[in-house]
């Protein structure tokens, strides 16, 4: 049994298509993103977060009312699963005390649960109390692990491929960054630690999904410099396309079962990825090949089949 | 069997001993707190993985100096200080490998596994446990004082609230035995002032030290907040300070709040404390904490009572005075103790824990609190080990159906795979967290994907009539550098991420990182020897089922 032997596909001629509908999904993800806004965790945005477990079903109109009561205005208030459970967001702090100290905060929505519901009524399943301060810390630590990572990323492809390589992997890759997180925006997922992972997974997907294809592109130019360097893209892609439907199967198999049996707690997470392997996938193909190819005319060297070239000497401007 | 297949088995039978020492079950002391309150050493046997704090259940705080209370001098010393006071605190706690460390240059991270009682762990981290002996005052000065204070109160607009009781508000009047005409006299009370008409003399509720006043509960946060008005505070008796009980009295039906006027010097801090220990007391079975102190601050503990015979001494914790002071009827030297009135056994022993680990040189504020219970953390566990089984089910039938007996080599490479990366986890002593485990199952993919490579590869040099012999070759030769970049780059992201993550990112980046190394071994070694094997034993074969 196999699938897509020998398949001819002319990929890279259909590259307009792709970007055009590329463009219109991140055209349409980003007003829709920045109409909404993107939902920052508590962990991002400082603020405390409780998740209670209660006896009974909860009124949530009187633990809204309780809150307001305690000075605590705008929390959001969901319940998790079944009506006994509630998550409760309170990003902003009780008015006049200091934001960073997270305890007033968590203090008084205990104190309006006490109230509504009755102390000992409820157990606290959960919660997650973090100062404006951190939660910015940790925003800005993310992204700089991300940057700093595309940053080394394309050195090592430098190294072991060529500049060209490199810059349309990355190319590729931050479309993907990018396409996942408009697709959180529109699906309204809650970006935590956990979401952030689930980022950073894509990442890792959809770079190894690329340098797959990347690294036969690679072999097919040193057996045939000849050939046409679009007919060399779509070989590569096609006689990768196997490995890629089946690598892509299994990976959508088992993110499936994680986004339906893995627990409300998972679940986030393994949407994100199930949008990651399907974009990363189509990246590899529609992106990172198109682009080599647009950086391929653009500047167009001795090296241009990608043969490394070591001892290149840096264009100076004179 | 060729020499070098034998070598190989050797090899990937050492790894397989290695993995199976690392996860083999063994014991591990910990110390627990028994329900007598003594701290013993127990011994369990578990796995040596450990799990995070969102998978077993457990609290983690964050926690900085707080400098608006006080200014701290030297803020990395304080630190410092503050690390080594909450690591005693801690180690006392009764908690499993309790984690307290520094993050940064202003954050000190405490993690408390499966904890029960959050707000307890909360008081016993962030309380500062500054202990003071302070002598009150007899002289009677803040009578003398409150119409100078009322006065000051008056012209900044504030008097007493319309409705309050008459009564009340001639108290100190009445103790004074003061004439009302007398308005002149600058001693004399101001009619309607605020502070006279909310504290009164603590000797009308029975007994009463020198020095101790009450006001009623309801307005407790008013009159503490009306000392700290600057007009206000600069009145207070030079040499006196005004502090409040740690906690309401009940008088007849009414609540009420302690105050104290003590002299500002301590006659003694707990810094000089060498031990405490928590007990009841025999005669009122009440909770009592009994203290020792070192040579030197008992020589100076026995020259102030002394000094002090008959005068009563307020305990300060932490700036609230504890109980009602006793009065001093001889000299103390190096041991004392402290009533703690109806409180718990409980309580009695946090304090004595904590007292004894010293003082926190600033007091601390939590910037940052996470706290899962365990319930939340085996559910995730239950939900997220089923849905792995069943979707490596799911890899399992794909790769035997699609590849046949090549597949159910790379299954069983899958298990060594498995086996190894967990073997990594406990040998490197990481904690397994949540996104821990969104990498393994990542880092699954990537083995699979490693198999994938190389088995599209063979039937690729396969379909170009090669033999089977060369097509194996030349598939793990080929698919090499496409298993190598690829995972080497995704590699080098696990390695920023670990580096400027923190906690669940760093989770994150290990099991990635570890999970891609063993992945890379068991598709590029443990596969080719199995192929080896195989071809060794069926050197005959015209077509691989593959």
């Amino acid at each position: 049994m196999r699938f897509f032997v020998n398949a001819k596909f002319d990929f890279i001629g259909r590259r307009r298509p792709a970007y055009i509908g590329t463009a219109i999904f991140m055209v349409l993800g980003l007003v829709i993103t920045v109409v909404r806004g993107l939902n920052y965790s508590v962990e991002f945005t400082g603020g405390t977060l409780m998740q209670i477990h209660s006896q009974a079903p909860i009124d949530v109109g009187a633990v809204r009312t309780g809150l307001a009561d305690q000075g605590i205005t705008g929390a959001e208030i969901q319940t998790f699963g079944n009506d006994q459970e509630l998550v409760i967001r309170a990003r902003v702090a009780v008015e006049g005390s200091d934001a960073d100290n997270t305890q007033v905060t968590s203090a008084a929505v205990a104190a309006a649960l006490d109230g509504v519901l009755g102390a000992g009524s409820y157990d606290v399943v959960r919660t997650e109390a973090v100062g404006p301060k951190v939660g910015g810390e940790l925003r800005s630590q993310a992204f700089f692990a991300i940057m700093l990572s595309f940053l080394a990323v394309l050195a090592y492809l430098a190294y072991r491929f060529e500049w060209r390589f490199g810059v349309a992997a990355v190319a590729a890759t931050a479309h993907d960054v990018i396409a996942t997180l408009l697709f959180i925006g529109i699906m309204r997922l809650e970006i935590s630690l956990f979401v952030v992972a689930g980022i950073l997974s894509v990442l890792g997907y959809s770079l190894n999904d690329t340098i797959v294809i990347f690294d036969r592109i690679r072999e097919n130019l040193r057996q045939s410099r000849r050939d046409d360097f679009v007919a060399i893209l779509n070989r590569s892609i096609n006689e990768t396309l196997p490995r890629t439907i089946l690598t892509g199967g299994t990976s959508l198999g088992t993110l499936t079962a994680l986004a339906v049996i893995g627990g409300e707690v998972i679940r986030p997470f393994a949407l994100v990825m199930l949008f990651g392997v399907v974009v990363g996938t189509f990246s590899s193909i529609f992106i990172a090949s198109p682009v080599l190819l647009e950086v391929e005319n653009k500047w167009p060297g001795a090296d241009a089949k990608g043969v490394p070239v070591v001892k290149r000497k840096p264009q100076t401007a004179s | 069997m060729s020499k070098s297949i034998r070598n190989r088995l050797l090899i990937i039978a050492g790894m397989i001993a290695l993995a199976v020492f690392y996860l083999f079950p063994r014991t591990i002391t910990i110390r627990e707190r028994g329900p007598d309150g003594a701290m013993s050493d127990v011994q369990i046997r578990r796995i040596p993985l450990k799990l995070g704090l969102d998978l077993q259940g457990g609290m983690h705080l964050g926690l900085e100096l707080d400098q608006s209370v006080k200014v701290s001098a030297d803020p990395a010393n304080d630190l410092q200080l503050a690390l080594t006071v909450i690591r005693k605190r801690t180690n006392e706690f009764g908690v499993a490998e309790p984690l307290v460390q520094q993050q940064g240059a202003h954050r000190i991270v405490v993690e408390l596994a499966g904890i029960s009682d959050p707000a307890r762990a909360k008081a016993i981290v962030q309380k500062a446990a500054f202990l003071e002996f302070k002598i009150t005052d007899k002289t009677g000065s803040l009578e003398r004082a409150i119409p100078a204070m009322d006065r000051a109160l008056q012209q900044l607009g504030i008097s007493a609230a319309a409705g309050s009781q008459p009564s009340a508000s001639s108290a100190v009047q009445q103790l004074l035995g003061a004439d009302t005409t007398a308005a002149v006299d600058s001693t004399a009370p101001v009619v309607g002032g605020v502070l006279s008409g909310l504290i009164q003399p603590a000797s009308i509720a029975g007994g009463g030290a020198p020095g101790e006043y009450m006001i009623p509960e309801t307005a407790f946060v008013r009159v503490a907040s009306l000392f700290r008005i600057p007009a206000v505070a600069r009145l207070i008796p030079r040499g006196y300070e005004i502090k409040f009980a740690n906690a309401p009295t009940s008088v007849g039906v009414d609540s009420y709040r302690f105050l104290y006027v003590v002299e500002d010097r301590p006659i003694i801090t707990g810094s000089a404390l060498t031990d405490a220990t928590a007990q009841l007391d025999p005669m009122t079975q009440g909770a009592i904490v009994v203290f020792e102190l070192d040579r030197a601050g008992g020589r100076r503990f026995g020259t102030e009572t002394q000094r002090h015979v008959g005068d009563f001494m307020a305990i300060l914790l932490d700036d609230r005075v504890q109980g009602r002071p006793p009065v001093i009827q001889s000299r103390i030297d190096r041991r004392g103790q402290i009533t703690l009135g109806n409180r718990s056994l409980q309580e009695a022993q946090d304090l004595a824990l904590t007292l004894k680990a010293g003082a926190l040189p600033v007091p601390l504020r939590i910037v940052e609190e996470r706290q899962v219970g365990p319930s939340l953390g085996a559910d995730a566990i239950r939900a997220g080990v089923i849905a792995a089984i069943v979707g490596t089910l799911f890899v399992i039938a794909i790769m035997i159906g699609y590849y046949r007996v090549s597949g159910m080599l790379a299954v069983l490479a899958l298990f060594l795979y498995m086996l190894f990366s967990l073997g990594g986890l406990a040998a490197l002593d990481a904690t397994l967290t949540l996104p821990g485990l969104a990498g393994l199952v990542l880092s699954i993919g990537i083995a699979v994907d490693a198999n994938v490579l190389i088995f599209e590869r063979i039937r690729e040099e396969l379909a170009l009539g090669k033999t089977v012999r060369l097509s194996v070759d030349e598939g793990f030769r080929h698919a090499m550098s496409a298993i190598v970049d690829s995972n080497v780059t995704t590699a080098i992201t696990g390695l920023f991420l670990y580096q400027f993550g923190t906690g669940p990112v760093q989770g994150f980046a290990v099991t990635l990182v570890l999970g891609i190394a063993a992945s890379m071994i068991t598709a590029i070694f443990v596969t080719r020897t199995f192929f080896l094997v195989w071809l060794e034993r069926k050197p005959a074969m015209q077509t691989l089922s593959i």
